[in-house]
């Protein structure tokens, strides 16, 4: 089961460290991460998504919480949440037409284009990895010359309160 | 120091290097007994058994570099049987940190797993805090080790300092309040089953819930079967009594452990030593699960109640709502006569082994002499697993042993903590060989420091477990366990100015315990034991409770 959980930590140094070294230790599975200081510099966001069945997936959560420098851990529903993730994707140009053919399917996915070169192009797509999956299917043909990732970043529909 | 002090720390173990010598100058000036050990390992192994004996933080101290490095097994057997611990180490100048320098090693990096959490204090004016908070982190909640790494320029350094009279750490809640409607539920599971079992765990000697634990017992008459390390949470002697279950757990108690249909879980963390394969134990099983730590809860075992809280505030809720629903149970009932038909049927049943030197009869000795508040620690290995099955803890929370992480060379250090703690009891290490050679050289601190334990040597002359292993499932073929006999452990006691006796019957070991109770020195007792003697019954690792292999 692919879950998304969002923890809030301590900013400060080896934080990250002692978070992924839990799920090393413990034989968990990161799928991705994404960290980022928060509204109030004291903490930052951990965006942690992950494969796991529901019996592993509660104890990834009670281990986390367990950790000190964990203020809270959140498991996102998709339903009630946002979820994105930015891929700069860098698309080889074969003929002068694909420069068209490209920015026609990234406009269609709202995506920016960058660096247009006679040879290659780099189209940033931000996006849930559903619709950026469909995007890479459909430009493969043209053969996909380096991609990055951010990991997934997320945040939970309205205000605690109103759930 | 001043903060050590503050925080009632009167004694650290420890061996100064480079890196420490501001934070020793420091201790010079102050009231804080300083212990001198030959090997950093067991300063930690030292400070682990002063703090499960007094139930505080026992400190140790060691240098950057190899100094850190040679605590990590100390840290990492604390982590695992959950002993409050604060080591302080000594760290590289802030400026030659990640240059390489000279006995630098990122001890945070290290220990990450192992510990509960850790500090690397930047700056002098933060140690203050950081050393309240270290005291809170370690002992609060389920205990465990904290460490503080400090660079030596900071150790130098003056500030102005402040200390705290409380601390808050934002994501750490270690106090829960016990669910009472889950406690209700807890009791009426008990009440509506037919073959209930209360199995007691370490948890119930860390929290010191002995006496809560015996009345529930009692108020229900449900027998008690305890893990390894929850060995002596319940007096050994007690008619509820069936001892610990587990991979060399008493016969009886393994039985009627596979034969209930509910059990009570006490802080326990159903350790795979303790109740084999996870799938088999909770088949047919009802479990209700009390525990400190709420990431227990369902990590090897489905519980159908968990209440997550203290324990001895979970208990002594339950033990008072007992009291006031009026619940007595009678202990005339189909199950405790089963239960002790069972007790009495493997008391009566299980061989022994023949040689006059059989582990039950020099355990059996030992107890006899041996006055019931007395602290007992073991090593590792077979005479651990005889010390659990024939040495019965009569006094609770005096039994203690290296029994998650498994660290030979634990017990003779820790038994010298233990006696830090307590210097008016007497402190036995039940000991193989195997295991005291790695931590022998402590015979300097145990007589120069005037804390005389008895280290009662159980020598086969070889790494016996190992030897009991390669005979049961590598098909005899023998390699790696032959130990010679030797040192002579008599003149290796005696050239440390401790006393060494060996005793070769069981007369003998009566006397020389004895002997050693009289003298008040250190003195170890070499007793030559058969080394073809299996530590049985045996659950064979991987396998379930039910497939208990019982002396032939």
């Amino acid at each position: 089961m692919w879950s998304i959980i969002s923890v809030l930590v301590e900013n400060k140094p080896g934080v990250l460290f002692k978070v992924t070294h839990l799920f090393r230790s413990r034989n968990y599975n990161i799928d991705s991460i994404a960290v980022g200081v928060t509204e109030n510099p004291e903490f930052s966001r951990m965006t942690i998504t992950t494969v796991a069945d529901e019996k592993q997936l509660s104890q990834i959560i009670k281990q986390l919480e367990k950790m000190i420098d964990t203020v809270e851990v959140k498991l996102l529903e998709e339903k009630k949440s946002i979820y994105r993730e930015l891929v700069l994707m860098k698309i080889k140009i074969n003929k002068p037409s694909d420069i068209m053919e490209i920015t026609d399917l990234a406009n269609a996915f709202k995506c920016n284009v960058h660096d247009v070169r006679k040879s290659s192009i780099i189209v940033e797509i931000t996006a849930t990895p559903d619709r950026i999956n469909a995007f890479e299917d459909l430009v493969r043909g043209y053969g996909i010359l380096d991609i990055a990732r951010t990991g997934i970043c997320a945040l939970e529909r309205g205000v605690p309160s109103e759930s | 120091m001043v903060a050590l002090e503050k925080e009632g720390a009167n004694i650290v173990f420890g061996l100064p290097g480079g890196a420490n010598l501001p934070i020793y100058d420091e201790l010079y000036k102050s009231n804080i007994r300083h212990i001198l050990v030959r090997h950093e390992q067991s300063a930690s192994h030292m400070a682990d058994g002063f703090g499960r004996v007094s139930r505080r933080p026992g400190v140790c101290f060691a240098t950057s570099g190899p100094g850190a490095t040679n605590i990590v097994t100390g840290i990492a057997t604390a982590q695992a049987d959950s002993a409050p611990m604060i080591a302080i180490t000594g760290q590289v100048p802030t400026k030659m940190i990640g240059k390489d320098a000279f006995q630098e090693s990122d001890i945070i990096g290290i220990t990450n797993p192992i510990v509960k959490y850790a500090f690397q204090p930047m700056t002098a004016a933060e140690i203050p805090e950081v050393v309240k908070k270290a005291f809170y982190i370690s002992a609060t909640g389920r205990p465990g080790p904290v460490l503080i790494d400090i660079p030596k320029d900071v150790q130098q350094n003056e500030a102005e300092m402040t200390f705290p009279s409380e601390v808050k750490v934002r994501g750490y809640h270690p106090w829960v309040d016990p669910d009472m409607g889950k406690i209700e539920r807890a009791i009426e599971m008990l009440l509506s089953s037919e073959r209930p079992v209360i199995l007691a765990g370490g948890g119930v000697i860390i929290s010191g819930a002995f006496a809560e634990l015996q009345s529930i017992a009692e108020l229900l008459m449900i027998p008690v079967v305890t893990t390894f390390k929850g060995k002596g949470a319940f007096p050994e002697n007690h008619p509820l009594s069936l001892g610990p279950i587990g991979m060399h757990g008493h016969a009886e108690a393994n039985k009627i452990m596979v034969e209930a249909d509910c059990v009570l879980a006490c802080g326990s963390r159903f350790s795979d030593r303790s109740v084999g394969t996870f799938e088999e134990f909770e088949k047919n099983l009802k479990i209700i699960h009390m525990d400190v730590d709420p990431a227990e809860i369902g990590k090897n075992q489905t519980t159908q109640v968990a209440v997550v809280g203290d324990l001895k505030s979970s208990l002594r809720i339950m033990a008072k709502m007992l009291i006031q629903k009026a619940i007595k149970k009678s202990g005339d009932n189909p199950w405790l006569k089963r239960v002790n038909e069972t007790r009495e049927y493997y008391r009566q049943n299980l061989k022994l082994h023949p040689h006059p030197l059989g582990a039950a009869k020099v355990l059996r000795k030992l107890r006899e002499v041996l006055p019931a508040q007395s602290i007992v620690t073991t090593e590792v290995g077979q005479h651990q697993m005889w010390a659990s099955l024939f040495f019965d803890v009569i006094h609770p929370g005096t039994f203690f042993s290296s029994t998650g992480l498994g660290t030979m060379g634990w017990g003779f250090p820790a038994a010298i903590g233990a006696k830090a703690a307590k210097p008016e009891v007497p402190v036995v290490d039940i000991a193989g060989e195997g295991s005291f050679n790695m931590t022998e050289n402590s015979l300097a601190v145990s007589v120069l420091d005037d804390l005389p334990v008895i280290v009662f040597l159980l020598n086969n002359f070889s790494l016996g477990m190992v030897a009991q292993w390669q005979r049961t499932f590598y098909d005899r073929r023998m390699i790696g366990i032959d130990l010679k006999n030797c040192p002579d452990y008599v003149k290796l006691a005696e050239s440390y100015g401790a006393q060494g006796i060996r005793a070769e019957s069981i007369d003998e070991i009566g006397k020389a315990v004895q002997t050693a109770l009289k003298s008040n020195i250190a003195t170890v007792i070499d007793i030559p034991i058969d080394p073809q003697e299996d530590v049985l019954p045996f659950v064979a690792p991987g396998t379930s409770l039910k497939d208990m292999i019982l002396p032939s």
